[in-house]
């Protein structure tokens, strides 16, 4: 088992880390003869694994990506470009985006410093690029559903930053007035679901969201309702039963969903392999009917690439798809952890595959956008995360009646007063302390 | 005496669906006001059917509402409540699912976050420990945590309590747990009207609603009037009823311990003393006004529950009364609860488990001669 920990950590045995991506290059070793954890491009039925299938073997060999996808795409409308996987629209809307998260991420941890924010903060540092993969290519429509790790999935979605940068202050012009904090981030509007602080508890709630989705499509006769959710949670909650039931109930209802795992290895400091019997996550979407992907999470056109191909298939009807992306965050579990059990070369080597840095590479050396484009971009982010701290800082703390809001969605739960009337039609209700 | 008053559907700023807005016409034409009495309730009806029913017309005055949860399809229901269900609307809203009630309470906490209306069914309400997550967290606190932004429409319902013979862990009572949190509305109906009135006010209402049947209670028959068979009857939500009126003692129960109360109310007024029964209905929020202003007029209580005696029911009823009306009280509250064991198995034991009529009349002839001798009223 040693022996495959080590290759499991170790880097990927090709040249990833220094030329570019173009795909007609071989970027992986091919899977030779794997039903189960190729990605079923459309024309290729799904097919369920045997008992005595390949795998078993493979457990002594490095992780490798779905090499299929990028080597059968086909040439993008670039008509410059057309080995490309992106034209340049997308690729600045990517980088914006990544930057956005890292900037702000990096300006949450000032601030906590600084004693502004305060309580439990879990930073994203080195895995944006799984949240600007995916979210980039949903629609306003589709909900997204996190876990405490949750400002950039916020980001991604369209929460506009000073909302996210408030909320974390706890004013009350936060995202949720203040009252959810760093791990509950909830916006109606884009549809992002939540910050949950349990971990596997947005799974359940996910694909209650995928659940009324299809339901709306049937019962409802919404027909052109086809709205994906996707779940993001971490390689600690595949362990979880909250995890495999509802990998069972999606499989079995088709639900239009996308389980994302961002498998960063850590758990606070319990590592995936210590916690794990058999720590190849995306194999455990085949035990239940799902197709199971691993791609490599640092690798934001990967990531894309996956994406796209899950996200469609979902909103088809074919059901979920369960996707493993190795990725890594570069801070510590939270502000409040000293992450002393990490190996220093185990971050310098995630560290030297940073994502932003990886695709600004992909965009020069592709000729995409130069050097000087994305400064530009660098800096407009600067100017909004500072915006945004501003806007904070000098936002109000939430009034004193704003305690008793908001526990009901009809505030007659409140029950009714010694006057006999509901306690939340006196004009007093909210002023004193709580007296419910 | 009828104390039905109709609820008025908070609508809030939702935008109304076309649906909603049909049901909304529905409803004001057939609003009926309790002040017309009935000469005598002509039915009868078991609590089963009252749920049934009240299901039934619930599912099919909103396509939103959907039923989910263990047997609830084609067994018909594991107690039977959401019979014919299956036939009359599909399995697409009756959701038969796999023995998992974290993952399908999440689900149905999930769905509802999106507009949709779910009656998660617990086969009891002692395998809600397993979802007790999604409840309290998912379900109970997101429309705090999104600042109203996110409301959970979602019915969790089940029986609750002591069943017979069941053993220990399938016999507790959760109506004190659940009626700590904030954010959820807990239900306990006695009699078929309550049942279908507040299962109605429940799938209805747009926060988190713990409904808390009892299975000893689904065969027994209740009397109903014609207006609680009507499509659109409500009962309001934190208010309780009194069931039987009295001047000397106050009994307050929620679920099968009314039943239970209003016989020890008989035996109690056959030696002279008039009790008056409180059936509280909701555990959360509860009727302290119903409750204080019963006690400022007769000056001695009674509760009765059937669930563990410490951080019970009883005990925030005993707390309310002493902080808002401890002048008026003239004899100690006296709380009636299960015995502080896990329930055990022994017929004998259970009994003796369970609080019984003679353990109600007991402590309320206690209440009422622990100061002044009670004369006896002619």
């Amino acid at each position: 088992m040693s022996a495959a920990a080590t290759k499991i950590i170790q880097p990927l045995p090709l040249n990833s880390t220094t030329t570019n991506r173009s795909p007609h290059k071989a970027l992986f070793n091919p899977l030779k003869a794997t039903p189960i954890s190729s990605f079923p491009a459309s024309t290729r039925k799904l097919r369920l694994t045997k008992p005595n299938s390949p795998h078993a073997r493979r457990r002594s060999t490095s992780i490798f990506a779905v090499s299929d996808v990028v080597q059968e795409k086909k040439p993008t409308s670039n008509t410059f470009f057309p080995n490309l996987l992106i034209t340049k629209e997308e690729g600045l809307e990517l980088y914006e985006d990544m930057i956005l998260g890292r900037s702000f991420e990096d300006m949450c941890a000032q601030m906590y410093y600084r004693g502004k924010m305060f309580g439990f903060v879990h930073l994203y540092n080195g895995q944006e690029a799984v949240s600007a993969g995916f979210i980039k290519l949903l629609k306003n429509e589709d909900c997204v559903v996190s876990t405490y790790r949750d400002h950039v999935h916020a980001l991604s979605k369209g929460v506009p930053a000073r909302a996210v940068m408030s909320e974390l202050f706890g004013k009350t012009t936060g995202c949720c007035r203040g009252q959810g904090g760093s791990m509950h981030m909830f916006s109606k509007e884009h549809n992002v679901l939540g910050g949950f602080a349990f971990i596997g508890e947005g799974i359940p709630v996910a694909t209650g969201a995928a659940f009324t989705s299809k339901y709306r499509r049937e019962v409802l006769k919404e027909g052109d309702c086809d709205h994906v959710t996707l779940a993001f949670f971490g390689d600690g909650t595949c362990n979880n039963g909250q995890f495999f039931e509802c990998l069972n109930m999606a499989a079995l209802w088709k639900l239009p969903i996308v389980f994302v795992v961002e498998n960063n290895l850590w758990a606070i400091g319990m590592s995936h392999l210590r916690a794990t019997s058999d720590p190849e996550i995306w194999k455990k979407g085949p035990a239940f009917g799902i197709p199971g992907v691993h791609v490599d999470g640092m690798d934001v056109l990967k990531v894309r690439e996956v994406a796209k191909e899950a996200i469609t298939r979902a909103r088809r009807g074919e059901g979920p798809t369960l996707v493993e992306c190795e990725t890594y965050r570069f801070r510590g579990h939270s502000l409040a952890d000293p992450d002393e059990l990490r190996d220093a070369s185990e971050k310098a080597h995630y560290a030297a595959r940073d994502p932003i840095t990886a695709l600004k590479k992909y965009m020069v050396e592709n000729n995409l956008a130069s050097e000087a484009e994305l400064k530009v971009i660098e800096k407009k982010i600067d100017e909004v995360v500072e915006e945004a701290v501003e806007f904070a800082d000098s936002s109000p703390l939430p009034g004193r009646s704003q305690l008793l809001e908001n526990v009901f969605a009809d505030p007659r739960g409140f029950g009714i007063g010694p006057d006999g009337k509901y306690r939340c039609e006196d004009p007093k209700f909210t002023e004193g302390t709580a007296h419910v | 005496m009828l104390g039905i008053v109709r609820r008025r559907i908070a609508r809030g700023g939702v935008n109304a669906s076309i649906v909603e807005q049909s049901l909304q016409k529905i409803r004001n034409q057939s609003l009926i006001y309790a002040s017309r009495s009935y000469s005598s309730a002509s039915k009868e009806m078991t609590v089963r059917d009252a749920l049934n029913s009240a299901l039934d017309e619930e599912m099919s005055a909103d396509p939103k509402v959907f039923v989910m949860g263990e047997e609830v399809g084609e067994y018909q229901g594991a107690y039977k409540i959401t019979k014919g269900l299956l036939d009359k609307y599909g399995p697409e809203r009756v959701v038969d699912t796999p023995i998992t009630e974290a993952g399908f309470a999440g689900i149905g906490v999930g769905a509802a976050y999106h507009g949709l209306r779910p009656v998660v069914e617990f086969m009891t309400f002692n395998f809600s420990m397993q979802a007790i997550d999604h409840i309290i967290n998912s379900a109970a606190k997101s429309n705090y945590m999104s600042a109203g932004q996110i409301s959970v429409p979602i019915v969790f319902r089940g029986p609750n309590g002591a069943a017979a013979g069941v053993g220990a862990q399938h016999s507790q009572c959760y109506a004190a747990w659940f009626g700590a949190c904030p954010g959820l509305k807990v239900l306990a109906p006695y009699s078929s009207e309550d049942a279908r009135g507040l299962l109605k006010a429940a799938i209805r209402d747009p926060d988190p609603v713990v409904f808390l049947e009892n299975e000893l209670l689904y065969g027994e028959s209740f009397p109903v009037s014609a207006e609680v068979l009507d499509s659109s009857f409500c009962l309001p939500i934190g208010k309780a009823k009194i069931e039987r009126e009295g001047k000397d003692v106050t009994i307050t129960a929620f679920s099968k311990m009314v039943g239970y109360a209003l016989k020890a109310a008989e035996i109690l007024a056959k030696e002279g003393i008039s009790a008056e029964v409180i059936n509280l209905r909701s555990i959360r929020p509860l009727d302290r006004s119903t409750i204080n202003a019963s006690v400022r007029k007769t000056n001695r209580l009674v509760t009765v529950e059937e669930g563990f005696p410490q951080h019970g029911v009883g005990a925030e009823i005993c707390a309310s009364v002493v902080e808002e009306s401890f002048e008026y009280l003239d004899a100690p509250v006296e709380r009636i609860a299960g015995a502080d064991v896990p329930m055990p198995y022994a017929a004998n034991l259970e009994r003796m488990a369970v609080p019984q009529i003679e353990d109600i009349v007991r402590a309320a002839k206690r209440a009422c001669y622990r100061s002044v001798p009670l004369a006896a009223t002619a």
